[in-house]
């Protein structure tokens, strides 16, 4: 009898630290699904620090063209940052309506989301419009570059989430709230929110210590 | 038997995924996340556009506030906990931030050492 015992033992403990898991079998799709993305986002999350340290490198080859401090306008900054924040939230409720499967509320969350997404693509775009205009295009100088490439990278990310939120309202729209709708629909609100966080990076570093004179 | 811990099964999440709460309490957990991020935010600006504080330390004082709401975005909105069942998603996590802090922190690192190394480029430019 003592010799099963232990035996038993060692197959549910065999690094003896006196914890017996009973183990549940392979994960469910939706942990699967969603931790491939997390991954996914973590490596694009790198390939920003690569445009990060670009940025960091050459902000200060201005090659006697402006200085960020010359072309940032603070008051746009804050207000696309407060865009972004706010649709994070939006998308979260989103997120929220969909698990409780409740179309009013997650069609209003989303549209909310995809117009606070759309003013803040027009400010970037308006600003970049208006830094070519000047002369200032991505071409000017190493600093231009760097500039417009992260910044550029982080709006061409939100432009394929807006792209994919509508996506989304026309699969529950189309399709209701289905298993592999409710996965994609909990991969966009990642996807979101990590946008959210790199513009964190962004604007602190771009705009707040790049603006600095 | 009796001095092992015995965990039940089933008990991954996913990341973004929450443990068991009601409607009202994710909604809170949003609101709060929202709060903070805006207190954050708000600070960052304040602090890059006044002359109240020692101004060598705004740089640190914006990259700690950035670091802050990062982490508080993950928390609140990525839902990214040091739960048993958020092992993986906090591992992954790591290796990313591993790989980020060696590239901008070895980027930063080398270049302003060569940039400390190089003559200014008028010189290079009179020797050719």
């Amino acid at each position: 009898m003592s010799i099963t015992v232990t035996v038993g033992h060692a197959h549910a403990d065999p690094h003896h630290i006196g914890v017996v898991i009973e183990h549940p079998g392979p994960a469910s799709k939706r942990i699967v699904t969603a931790y491939g993305f997390w991954v996914f986002l973590l490596s694009d999350i790198v390939m920003f620090s690569c445009f990060f340290a670009a940025y960091a490198v050459l902000s200060g080859q201005t090659a006697d063209g402006p200085k960020g401090s010359e072309i940032f306008e603070q008051r746009n900054v804050a207000i696309e940052t407060v865009c972004l924040l706010l649709s994070s939230f939006t998308c979260g409720m989103a997120s929220i309506a969909a698990d409780v499967r409740n179309r009013f509320w997650f069609y209003l969350g989303m549209a909310v989301t995809c117009v606070l997404g759309l003013i803040f693509l027009t400010i970037e775009f308006r600003e970049f419009a208006d830094l070519v205009a000047r002369g200032y295009g991505p071409s000017r100088s190493a600093f231009l570059t760097s500039f417009f490439s992260l910044v550029g990278c982080h709006g061409l990310h939100v432009s394929a989430g807006v792209l994919w939120l509508l996506t989304m309202m026309a699969q529950v729209f189309a399709k209701g709230f289905r298993a592999d709708v409710l996965r994609r629909m909990m991969c966009f609100a990642l996807f979101w929110h990590a946008l959210d966080i790199i513009w964190v990076g962004v604007f602190s570093v771009v705009y707040l210590l790049g603006g600095a004179p | 038997m009796s001095d092992q811990t015995h965990i039940p099964a089933g008990h991954d999440l996913a990341p973004g995924e929450e443990e068991q709460h009601s409607v009202g309490e994710r909604i809170l957990g949003y609101v709060v996340g929202l709060v903070l991020a805006l207190l954050l935010t708000a600070t960052s600006f304040f602090i890059a556009g006044t002359d109240l504080v020692w101004q060598p330390s705004i740089p640190v004082a914006l990259i700690v506030l950035a670091i802050a709401q990062m982490g508080v975005h993950l928390v609140f909105f990525l839902h990214i906990t040091t739960g048993p069942d958020n092992t993986n998603n906090v591992l992954a996590l790591a290796f990313g931030l591993l790989v980020v802090f060696l590239v901008v922190g070895g980027t930063v690192w080398i270049m302003s050492h060569l940039n400390g190394n190089m003559p200014p480029m008028d010189q290079i430019m009179m020797r050719q």
